[in-house]
């Protein structure tokens, strides 16, 4: 056999593959930048959505993402702090905490859809929240939770075991040592994975079409009180998040200008994920070289 | 002597804080257990529900191919709850795409570690990672705006099917694939790579004949990883499979998945009837299937470790 | 170490900012608006309406807010059943929900629409007999030729199960017959485009969503028009109805009033493509019986 063709085919199949790989994403981003842009204005980012006439925007629907998102990081950061901490500093090795890991697993290969009809059923009908801003966030949050746990995980493990010891020899107790010493050393990691998730949580819908609802009514932007429920802030309103104005516009919209809608709300998530995407390896590069230079 | 022994015994500042955060990172901990265990126990009452207060057989169930739950079976007495249709349609378009993406995979894995290493990183790297991020309601709409319409003009009919769902997901998992496949063969040991070319393999046979073989395990943990994704994967799905749920007889005729009728239905149907507690077990066996997916990884994991 | 103690007291101050913002912001709280606030869920097809008549009824009575929330017609007569909220969109009677107590329930239409069927163009036939319709959406017929049309193979579309659209082409249209299982589609819109894209292609859609795409054929020679449905010639139209448990107490009757009062019925129920339940000349029982409209 000849062993040097076959080298050279498998090298230009190889690079054809990855060639074909980039075309994908470029010619996605491409053709939903290419469509979008064009619909993007001040006017379609900060107006409220029309149902049934051309010519509404999606500034109600990008405001619930982003307060969404807030809180469901408010909720989930502390308990996924607490339990990566817990994994990667005082978990022995029993079969306990392999059930507790394989539970982790599997909350993260839940299909995100599950998780909604599961906050669907607690919060939204037995706690009677509605569908409402405080149900979709704790959605998002159980939703956010594995991938949250596990990054920060990886960041802490990441940490050389040497600057433990180095907290041990001068008399700190393990948790002085996780708070003082391993936590602000893993910052720069921590920081990335959590803009990183967020981006994740900004695109999710699956999870709130039942929890957070379909319907973005009319706020009150002067009124900031979260106890009237018109107020932006009120958790117990219902609010359709930017990636479910596109599936619900996409399965049963009607207004006429639905392609145009959809393809405008559609740019906006792919700028703000990309937005996302960098600034998470910006802000981790940065914060590495100051905490590491001082 | 006493109060000696009372200094010694007490707990100093620093045994007490560590208790303190100890106890505070294991309850945190406890939490998402027990969130597990919830949506477990909740998810498996109202689907059992099906079986126990309407009666359904499970067979019926299972292997059923007429699935119209507000429709009563003249001669059984029950209604037409086969949801074999649902089950075929998740399985096919999991089992297409991951087929169709795992070359894909390799390539473009095998490229950012062995054929080109610093262009491939520097290019190839944040090229997956952005087609991770992006949401999968945005692949919908390119489905339905690109693929769907594309279908209808080459192959006919009305475009939506199961073809068009597998091209969705084929992209939609190919990054998550990709980037476990590249740490698997970036965890090959080195001395791999170099024993093999010197005894004078070409970069290709050392490729295929050591590091394939020696990342095999890790490969099949990506697939499967994959494999869960798609076979959760709702909304982009939803929007372009055409949600008929009939038997697939095709790969371009309308199909549907467990996740598409369970977002189109759940809304439509009553709290506790049965067209809504047939949904429910539908939400159990996507949740039962994601316990086997995890099974498999850990069965793949176990086994290359013995190796 | 100063500075944790900084970082403390940082953190402690934080906690008392915050716990005060929200102590003055909740007895700030508007207390007229926030007794008063209506909560409707339900039919997507209604929301719209019922939206748009509630923030113009909040708007013209301070102190009203209407909450309107989708999650299908299904979820809005559970809820209302429970009590769990004031109003019950949906696009049936109570009573053709199977697992609905609808003794409890008092109907309240709001609206009617008319339902067409829609071909493709290139079909070239503008009339059905409803036995015809029911031969082709029960699979009696497959190819068009059977119907005096082109060798052509029928394509059935239909609406997702349990919708309204469909519920009410399967009684009305199709004499109680079930459709066959095909594909499905939720949105108007999308089921339009795909009539007109695909040959021998049939579906069905509300008058509003007919255009000159697709035939909208005669049934049984009557043509699919508003004074048609009015004068209780056309058969495939259902009525949308609003459900309270029980008597509604005054501020919801307040608000049903508003949505029967000229205003909404003459400017905003056309505007959606309904059409008015004053202009209808007939009544028509669940079971189809028609009496003349006083």
């Amino acid at each position: 056999m000849n062993a040097k063709l076959a080298d050279k085919i498998a090298t230009t199949v190889i690079y054809v593959i990855a060639g074909m790989v980039a075309l994908v994403l470029f010619s996605m981003l491409g053709f939903i930048l290419v469509q979008g842009l064009p619909h993007l204005s001040w006017h379609f980012l900060t107006s409220p959505a029309l149902s049934f006439e051309a010519g509404g925007g999606i500034g109600i629907q990008l405001f619930n993402s982003f307060y969404l998102l807030v809180l469901a990081m408010v909720i989930s950061f502390p308990i996924a702090l607490g339990a990566a901490i817990y994994l990667n500093e005082y978990a022995k090795k029993s079969v306990w905490t392999n059930i507790i890991r394989t539970a982790i697993e599997i909350l993260s290969s839940l299909p995100s859809v599950v998780v909604g009809l599961f906050g669907f059923l607690l919060f939204v009908v037995q706690f009677k929240f509605g569908f409402s801003i405080l149900s979709g966030a704790i959605a998002l949050s159980i939703f956010n939770l594995p991938l949250l746990t596990r990054s920060i995980e990886t960041s802490l493990a990441q940490i050389p075991y040497l600057q433990r010891e180095a907290g041990a020899a001068l008399g700190l107790s393990r948790w002085e040592t996780v708070l003082h010493v391993v936590l602000p050393a893993a910052v720069p990691s921590i920081v990335t994975g959590v803009v990183l998730s967020a981006g994740r949580v900004f695109g999710e819908a699956a999870a709130l079409i039942f929890t957070a609802g379909q319907s973005a009514p009319a706020l009150n932007f002067m009124d900031w009180n979260p106890f009237n429920i018109s107020s932006p802030l009120s958790p117990m309103r219902p609010a359709e998040t930017l990636a479910v104005h596109i599936w619900k516009i996409n399965s049963e919209g009607i207004m006429p200008d639905l392609n145009l809608v959809s393809a405008g709300a559609s740019a906006v998530l792919i700028i703000v994920v990309l937005i996302f995407n960098f600034s998470a390896r910006k802000l981790g590069m940065k914060l590495f070289k100051k905490l590491t230079s001082s | 002597m006493d109060s000696i022994t009372e200094k010694i015994k007490r707990q100093s500042e620093s045994t007490r804080k560590d208790r303190f955060g100890r106890t505070l990172s294991w309850t945190a901990l406890t939490f998402i257990v027990l969130v597990v265990a919830l949506i477990f126990a909740f998810v498996l009452s109202r689907g059992l529900n099906t079986f126990i207060a309407n009666k359904v057989s499970v067979t019926d169930f299972l292997f059923g191919t007429t699935w119209n739950p507000s429709v009563v079976n003249p001669k059984t007495h029950q209604p037409f709850v086969g949801a074999l249709p649902m089950i075929m349609g998740s399985f096919l378009v999991t089992f297409l795409s991951a087929i169709v993406a795992t070359p894909f995979a390799i390539g473009t894995a095998l490229f950012m570690t062995e054929i080109a290493k610093k262009r491939g990183a520097k290019i190839m790297q944040p090229i997956v990672e952005l087609l991770v991020g992006i949401p999968s309601v945005v692949y919908g709409f390119i489905g339905l705006t690109v693929i769907v319409p594309f279908m209808r003009g080459v192959v006919g009919g009305s475009g939506f099917g199961i073809l068009s769902g597998t091209i969705v997901l084929f992209v939609m998992i190919l990054p998550t694939v990709t980037s476990m496949t590249v740490d698997t063969l970036k965890s090959v040991p080195r001395h791999y790579r170099e024993s093999a070319l010197a005894i004078g393999a070409t970069r290709w046979q050392m490729i295929y004949k050591v590091i394939l073989r020696a990342a095999t395990p890790g490969i099949l943990t990506a697939v499967v990883f994959g494999m869960a994704r798609a076979f959760g994967e709702a909304l982009a799905v939803q929007m372009v499979i055409g949600n008929a749920a009939l038997m697939p007889t095709g790969l371009t005729t309308p199909a549907s998945t467990l996740t598409s009728v369970l977002t189109m239905g759940i809304g439509n149907t009553v709290m506790g009837s049965l067209q809504n507690n047939v949904l429910w077990t539908l939400a159990m066996i996507l949740l039962l299937m994601s316990l086997v997916f995890n099974l498999i990884i850990r069965m793949i994991g176990s086994k290359g470790e013995l190796k | 170490m100063p500075k944790m103690h900084r970082g403390r007291t940082i953190f402690a101050g934080i906690l008392v900012v915050l716990a005060l913002l929200i102590g003055t912001a909740y007895l700030t709280r508007d207390k007229t608006s926030s007794s008063v606030s209506i909560t409707a869920v339900g039919s997507t097809a209604l929301q719209p309406l019922v939206e748009a008549a509630g923030e113009d009824y909040a708007r013209d009575n301070a102190g009203v807010f209407v909450n309107v929330q989708g999650g299908g017609t299904g979820t809005g007569l559970s809820q209302v059943a429970q009590g769990a909220v004031d109003l019950g969109n949906s696009d049936l009677f109570a009573a053709e929900k199977k697992g609905i107590k609808a003794q409890d329930l008092v109907d309240h239409q709001v609206a009617v629409v008319g339902i067409t069927p829609i071909l493709n163009k290139g079909l070239n036939i503008h009339d059905l007999t409803s036995k015809q319709l029911q031969d082709i959406f029960t699979g009696k017929v497959t190819n068009w030729k059977e119907l005096n049309g082109p060798d052509q193979e029928i394509v059935v579309i239909n609406r997702a199960a349990g919708s309204g659209t469909r519920a009410a082409f399967e009684k009305w249209g199709l004499d109680g017959a079930k459709s066959l299982e095909a594909q499905e589609q939720d949105s108007s819109g999308m089921v339009r485009s795909i009539v007109s894209s695909t040959p021998g292609a049939i579906s069905y859609v509300a008058f509003a969503y007919g255009n000159s795409s697709v035939t909208s054929p005669a049934i049984n020679g009557v043509a699919a028009k508003d004074e048609n449905v009015k004068n209780g010639t056309y058969p495939i139209w259902s009525y949308e109805h609003i459900y309270t448990k029980g008597k509604p107490n005054q501020a919801v009757q307040g608000f049903l009033d508003y949505l029967m009062s000229h205003q909404v019925q003459s400017k905003l129920v056309p505007k959606l493509g309904y059409i008015s339940i004053h202009d209808m000349d007939i009544k028509r029982s669940m079971d189809g019986q028609i009496t003349a409209n006083s």
